[in-house]
């Protein structure tokens, strides 16, 4: 049924159609408004059975949902930034246990500089950690991953983190239309763990292992995690059936037919960006959208094919590898398997910092006459960052960057000069 | 403060307060004398000869699956028993048994109570094990947490007095003076400093949860004893358990247990049990015993001893009995209860 309701408030009663059993909680924003959510249909029994539990950190509630889903427990929990960060030992050991937690990762910055504010320098930080990543445009799609997640994480024993735009869609009320209960339980089947605590039929789960099996462990890990990249389509095949609405994939083709220019991206930034293409696509321009949905693993034929028409791509981030570049432009280049074609990648949106339909127009008119770098920063202030690397040069004691670049932007007081 | 409930039989025939099990009746007798035990940690395990964790942790389990009939999950932290326990392909573990990192095993312990909770098995209970690193320095901070909610699970700390997995480095629970990898015996004030480390026992009471006791492999019965007492509780139970290591002590493996009878009987650890943050008893020291004797046979104190044995820092043994002094007088290990030897 369509309802205006907040992204967070609409995750939240989808996952809770879901019936998670065991969902930790340790408040962080952009994710809070989930839990807080979660808690109160925990507390009136709307969501029962579950056992809500109020962690002591990120890493805490991460532990508990390894706990709670090694003893037979479907397991949720949500955080962002730093608590992905601060959680991370245990992000890796969830997937290396095999264990199918569901996590909403409401993107956000990482600081230093702290900022709460939206990007996904959290998502890429948590890259290799063996679970599958996908990415919600809207908050529609939000709610449909969600249901996707479990069904998906449980049928591969994988862990599955939905990551969803913080504040642009955590926080954003738009109408949504939510699946009923009926619905949820004929696409995500009760919990049958492949390995379990249980006092009938002990095991030992989290064993050493040296050299010689590693190896061969690591691999099995490898391929359960490609499977979802078989997997995911079916499934999402299966809920769009259901659902009556497009529900989850591996990428999103938008106005790709005959385009000689494609731009790639993750997130919400995907709907700014066929606004956009719609606009070109109108002035005659051959250009189109593809819209990564699964981030890990990473869906390179599928990439490749929708691509395969591209004679220029450019990706558009919301996180760049620091010294480096883009994370997803570096796949997606490896995806188009050496075909001679110019991946530029576009870093956007750090920290929260407004994605302008202007500047993506003028970045691909730029794009497709040739003229632009490999790396981008859009609507970047060179004149702060002159000012400070100037300052750099001048004084060894330059003082923090971060301040010296607020106060050159007459947002904070100068200090000492 | 009275005496343990337990203790109003006292046999002293193997030279301590250990009760011999052929003279008592077949339902007081310890688990491990039950030919019929789980033998949770079975045989063919890695631990050093003489390593007094692997002992401890197989007299907890056991009792513990002799008090619920069977019906416990372990969850262990990352350290020497996990590690000599689980060689893969290979287990010594006899019940269910998850081990995830080093830092979380009171958070995973909680998660899995609530997993058992929410499918109607409340009766399956729950032992989070971790050593002195794992419980008082990296996992503290998750410890706290699983206290504070009064999740219900057992903690047991296998306190060893340094981070012996890795090679013997100092912890928050190494003793004043005692050589490590991390805090050598060099300089003008060789091994570990005074004034450092965690009471951890003392921090649990401070949480106010229903159960806390100490208990060395000096005395297993006793060991024993409140492992039962631990599991007539629910809610968070702390057991923090004095296990000598041969390897980062540097004593004789056949020393384990004389070692942690001697740090009961000097006062260094004591030996008692809290309820609800209320101490309700202690085992009384019977004949209280100079720290040196206790310090003399362990390579970690050998700086402070002469070639012929004669205590040569006699400052730093003089704060070392000091301490034990103090403890002595705090926990009144010495003032004997009714039907008790004094010193």
């Amino acid at each position: 049924m369509l309802q205006q309701i907040e992204g967070s408030r609409a995750v939240a009663r989808a996952v809770a159609l879901c019936r998670p059993q065991v969902v930790s909680t340790y408040p962080i924003s952009p994710q809070t408004h989930i839990i807080e959510a979660l808690g109160v249909l925990v507390k009136t029994g709307e969501l029962a059975p579950c056992e809500s539990i109020n962690a002591d950190s990120e890493f805490a509630a991460m532990s508990m949902a390894i706990g709670a889903s090694a003893a037979g427990a479907r397991a949720y929990t949500a955080t962002a930034s730093q608590g992905l960060l601060f959680m991370m030992e245990a992000v890796f050991n969830a997937a290396g246990l095999g264990l199918p937690i569901v996590m909403t990762l409401a993107n956000r910055a990482v600081g230093a500089p702290i900022n709460i504010w939206n990007d996904h320098s959290d998502a890429m930080a948590a890259r290799d950690a063996g679970w599958v990543q996908l990415f919600a445009e809207t908050n529609q799609e939000a709610v449909d991953l969600h249901v996707l997640a479990f069904a998906l994480a449980e049928e591969l024993s994988v862990p599955v983190m939905v990551c969803m735009d913080g504040f642009i869609l955590t926080h954003a009320f738009e109408a949504v239309d939510l699946p009923d209960q009926a619905q949820v339980d004929e696409l995500v089947p009760p919990y049958v763990p492949r390995q379990v605590l249980d006092v009938d039929d002990p095991v030992s789960i989290g064993a050493m292992v040296g050299p010689e099996a590693f190896t061969e462990v690591r691999y099995l890990a490898h391929a359960r995690l490609a499977r979802a990249l078989e997997v995911i389509p079916v499934l999402a095949g299966r809920n769009a059936g259901v659902l009556g609405r497009p529900a989850g994939g591996l990428v999103h083709p938008y106005r790709t037919e005959g385009a000689r220019t494609v731009v790639v991206a993750m997130g919400s930034v995907l709907g700014t960006l066929k606004d956009v293409v719609d606009g070109l696509r109108d002035e005659g321009e051959a250009v189109g959208v593809l819209g990564v949905s699964c981030f890990r693993p990473f869906p390179g034929e599928a990439i490749d094919r929708a691509l395969a028409g591209a004679e220029r791509v450019v990706v558009v981030e919301k996180a760049f590898s620091t010294g480096f570049g883009g994370v997803l432009a570096a796949d997606v280049s490896l995806a188009l398997r050496g075909r001679p074609v110019p991946v530029h990648t576009v870093v956007a949106g750090l920290g929260g910092r407004p994605v302008r339909a202007a500047s993506l127009r003028a970045l691909l008119l730029e794009a497709m006459a040739g003229g632009m770098a490999p790396v981008v920063f859009c609507d970047l202030n060179t004149e702060v960052v002159d000012a400070e690397l100037g300052r750099m040069a001048a004084h060894r004691r330059s003082g923090p960057p971060a301040e010296n670049v607020l106060a050159d932007l007459g947002l904070v007081a100068p200090h000492g000069r | 403060m009275s005496a343990p409930t337990r203790s109003r039989v006292r046999f002293y025939q193997v030279g301590s307060s250990a009760v011999g099990n052929r003279l008592l009746g077949a339902d007081q007798r310890t688990a491990q004398a039950d030919p019929d035990r789980t033998n949770s940690l079975t045989s063919g395990h890695r631990a050093c000869q003489g390593c007094g964790e692997a002992l401890g942790a197989r007299y907890v389990l056991d009792a513990v699956m002799r008090a619920t009939g069977g019906q416990a999950v372990a969850v262990n932290a990352t350290g020497c028993l996990e590690v000599f326990s689980t060689p893969y392909p290979q287990t010594s573990w006899r019940l269910p048994w998850l081990h995830s990192l080093f830092a979380n095993a009171p958070s995973v312990a909680t998660g899995v109570a609530a997993a058992l909770r929410v499918q109607g098995k409340a009766d399956v209970r729950v032992v989070g094990q971790a050593g002195d690193g794992g419980t008082v320095d990296i996992g503290m901070g998750a410890l706290s947490g699983m206290f504070e909610r009064n999740d219900d699970v057992l903690f047991v700390c296998y306190d060893n007095e340094a981070y012996m997995n890795t090679g013997v480095q100092r912890s928050g629970a190494t003793p004043p003076a005692a050589r490590t990898a991390t805090t050598e015996a060099v300089g003008a004030e060789p091994g570990n400093p005074f004034g450092q480390g965690k009471d951890m026992p003392r921090i649990a009471m401070a949480h106010g949860i229903p159960y806390v006791a100490t208990a060395t492999v000096g005395d297993l019965f006793d060991l024993e004893t409140k492992v039962e007492r631990a599991m007539t509780f629910h809610g968070a139970r702390y057991l923090h358990v004095l296990v000598p290591c041969p390897l980062g002590w540097g004593a004789a493996p056949k020393d384990t247990i004389r070692l942690a009878r001697l740090a009961q009987q000097t006062g260094l650890f004591p030996v008692f049990e809290a309820e609800h943050g209320e101490v309700t008893g202690v085992s009384p020291i019977r004949r209280k015993v100079p720290v040196e004797q206790y310090l003399r046979p362990q390579r970690r104190f050998a700086h402070l001893f002469d070639e012929t044995g004669a205590v040569a820092a006699s400052e730093v043994v003089g704060r070392l009995q000091a301490m034990a002094d103090r403890t002595i007088a705090r926990y009144g290990l010495l003032d004997a209860p009714d039907g008790e030897e004094g010193s």
